[in-house]
């Protein structure tokens, strides 16, 4: 495992008392906190290197422009990106797949054909495609899951008999926590003709990623999931894909030249990213990109799969707890109900201890519908979580049955 | 555990494991539905008026869905309100919202919500059933949600 007592110290918010009680920090899956090397390199680059990106012909503005890009390089080395001229920086994952869904999307999905999702994805890999399917009149055709929290691979196979035009799947559920065998599914999604989008919101933070052993063709990825700001993120993607497609938003940067009446666009990336960008956003997740990789993320990996196998096992223990998800190929992801205890009341209660999980459907409605739950509760690790945090969120659980009464 | 204990108080508890007029009516001429987006808990509320009186109120929430506090209040709201005019429950909306927002608290057994206060984070689930209560009394057919509630 990971020594925590290490990097603990590196998060300042860490250190601060939650209702008198130590922070047990366990929303991970919702956003992560920041290391003080994060938050360092955002005030080191508003100190000493602030200026517009890509524009100004003095040294300021060189260095602003080498940080931005730095960044770039970063995230390409860090999913083994196919170049990093097919790292798009955006917002997020949400942005990453809206940009797909409004340019490659818009251009070759036409009336009559299906977008494939999945019944675990989150809102954000849905919702996209159908507005899309509504606009083109389209299909959206949803995969369903096992019993146990997979994607249902004959039903994915009934799917793709549609010859689908786009495959659309998360690599980690966030409600779930099962990691997709995402080779197999694009390998599959390819044979059919599509091209796969692999919502990596929740895999990038967790696992060594490599997009092209996955060979997808669109990854979006979040940086606040993975300790870095809020407003970071980027859309990686096969560059021949990213060449022939629209822009996606019109503006500075994205041009090469302006006429009255028409343009010509920049090249990739730049042609996707129009406007003045987050450039403390990028620099953000530059540095904790560099944090990351310092823990390595195989060791990353092994200590939130061992927090989580220890949570499901205690809370297992308890009359009345039903854990979700598969019992293998999960990542530190724990949702679960206890008893008619509703989620929202759990939640309260383990404030009280300091203890902060989520509560609710976690924006995978059709997921929630198919569990035959309305809400779950969630408990997400990351790096600086361990036993003790077990502990308090088993300790604050128990609490919690003692109120409500559960019937044992 | 004792600020817990002003939220989660025994009538609380009680409606929450025992919720009155937990039922569909349907002879109802006024209904509403009302929403948190938050954490997806939806109530369907039935109202009977003849004249100007309640004279019969009953609420559904889907299957899992309901916290004890969202839960309890709209029982408590349905056994505070039947047999009132719509301008006394009205009156009654008024007064919980204004316990909720810091004011004074609401008559008889209502006040039991008054430790709602001090959780911010809460406060939608205690308000929803009075969102529907109102709406159905105001007759308007869209279903009301814990985020826009523009008459709140
Ligand atoms: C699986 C998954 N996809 C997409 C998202 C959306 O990410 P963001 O809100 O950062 O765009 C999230 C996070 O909430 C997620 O967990």
């Amino acid at each position: 495992m990971l020594d925590t007592a290490r990097i603990r110290p590196d998060f300042p918010i860490l250190l601060q008392k939650e209702n008198g009680r130590r922070l047990v920090y366990l929303d991970n899956a919702a956003t992560s906190q920041k290391p003080r090397k994060v938050i360092d390199a955002i005030v080191h680059y508003y100190s000493f290197h602030n200026a517009n990106v890509h524009r100004g012909a003095y040294a300021l503005a060189v260095e602003a422009t080498e940080a931005y890009e730095a960044a770039r390089t970063a995230v390409a080395r860090f999913v083994n990106a196919w170049a990093r001229e097919g790292v798009v920086f955006t917002r997020g994952t949400t942005e990453s797949i809206n940009l797909v869904a409004a340019s490659w999307g818009r251009t070759n999905v036409k009336r009559g054909d299906t977008v494939v999702v999945t019944a675990m994805d989150h809102h954000s890999n849905i919702v996209p495609w159908q507005i899309l399917c509504q606009e083109k009149g389209a299909t959206i055709r949803m995969v369903e899951i096992t019993e146990d929290g997979r994607i249902d691979l004959s039903d994915f196979g009934r799917a793709l008999e549609a010859k689908p035009k786009i495959v659309a799947f998360p690599y980690v559920s966030n409600s779930l926590g099962t990691v997709n065998p995402a080779a197999q599914l694009s390998k599959l999604a390819h044979a059919a003709g599509a091209v796969t989008v692999v919502d990596g919101a929740q895999s990038s933070p967790h696992l060594r990623v490599d997009v092209q052993t996955i060979d997808c063709d669109f990854y979006a990825l979040s940086g606040h999931k993975m300790l870095a700001p809020m407003g970071s993120g980027a859309l990686v993607a096969k560059p021949a894909l990213l060449d022939a497609m629209p822009p996606y938003h019109g503006g500075g940067e994205m041009i090469e030249r302006v006429w009255d009446d028409r343009s010509t666009w920049n090249k990739i990336p730049h042609k996707f990213e129009g406007g003045t960008p987050n450039v403390e956003a990028a620099v953000g997740l530059g540095a904790a990109i560099a944090y990351l990789e310092q823990l390595g993320m195989e060791k990353i990996a092994a200590h939130e799969q061992e927090l989580a196998r220890l949570t499901i096992e205690r809370l297992s223990q308890i009359e009345g707890v039903t854990v979700y998800g598969p019992r293998d190929h999960r990542a530190g992801v724990v949702p679960f109900t206890y008893g008619d205890i509703h989620p929202h009341d759990l939640a309260t209660i383990l404030d009280r201890d300091g203890v902060c999980i989520r509560a609710g459907h976690h924006c995978t409605q059709p997921l929630m519908r198919r569990l035959g739950v309305a809400a779950t509760a969630r408990a997400s690790f990351y790096i600086y979580n361990d036993l003790d945090d077990i502990d308090a969120l088993v300790t604050a659980v128990r609490k919690a049955g003692e109120l409500f009464g559960v019937p044992a | 555990m004792s600020d817990l204990g002003e939220l989660y108080q025994q009538v609380i508890l009680d409606h929450n494991r025992n919720p009155r007029n937990f039922k569909r009516i349907e002879s109802a001429n006024r209904k509403a539905e009302g929403n948190n987006p938050l954490c997806g808990d939806r109530i369907q509320l039935y109202v009977l008026l003849e004249g100007d009186t309640i004279t019969d109120i009953g609420f559904q929430m889907p299957q899992g869905s309901g916290c004890a506090i969202s839960k309890a209040s709209a029982s408590l709201m349905t056994d505070a309100v039947k047999g009132k005019t719509a301008a006394d429950a009205e009156t009654m909306v008024q007064l919980f919202r204004d316990m909720l927002s810091g004011g004074t608290n609401a008559p008889g057994k209502l006040a039991v919500f008054s430790g709602v206060r001090a959780f911010p984070s809460r406060i939608k689930c205690a308000n929803l059933a009075w969102h529907a209560l109102h709406a159905a009394l105001q007759n308007s057919a869209e279903p009301v949600t814990t985020e826009s509630a523009r008459d709140f």
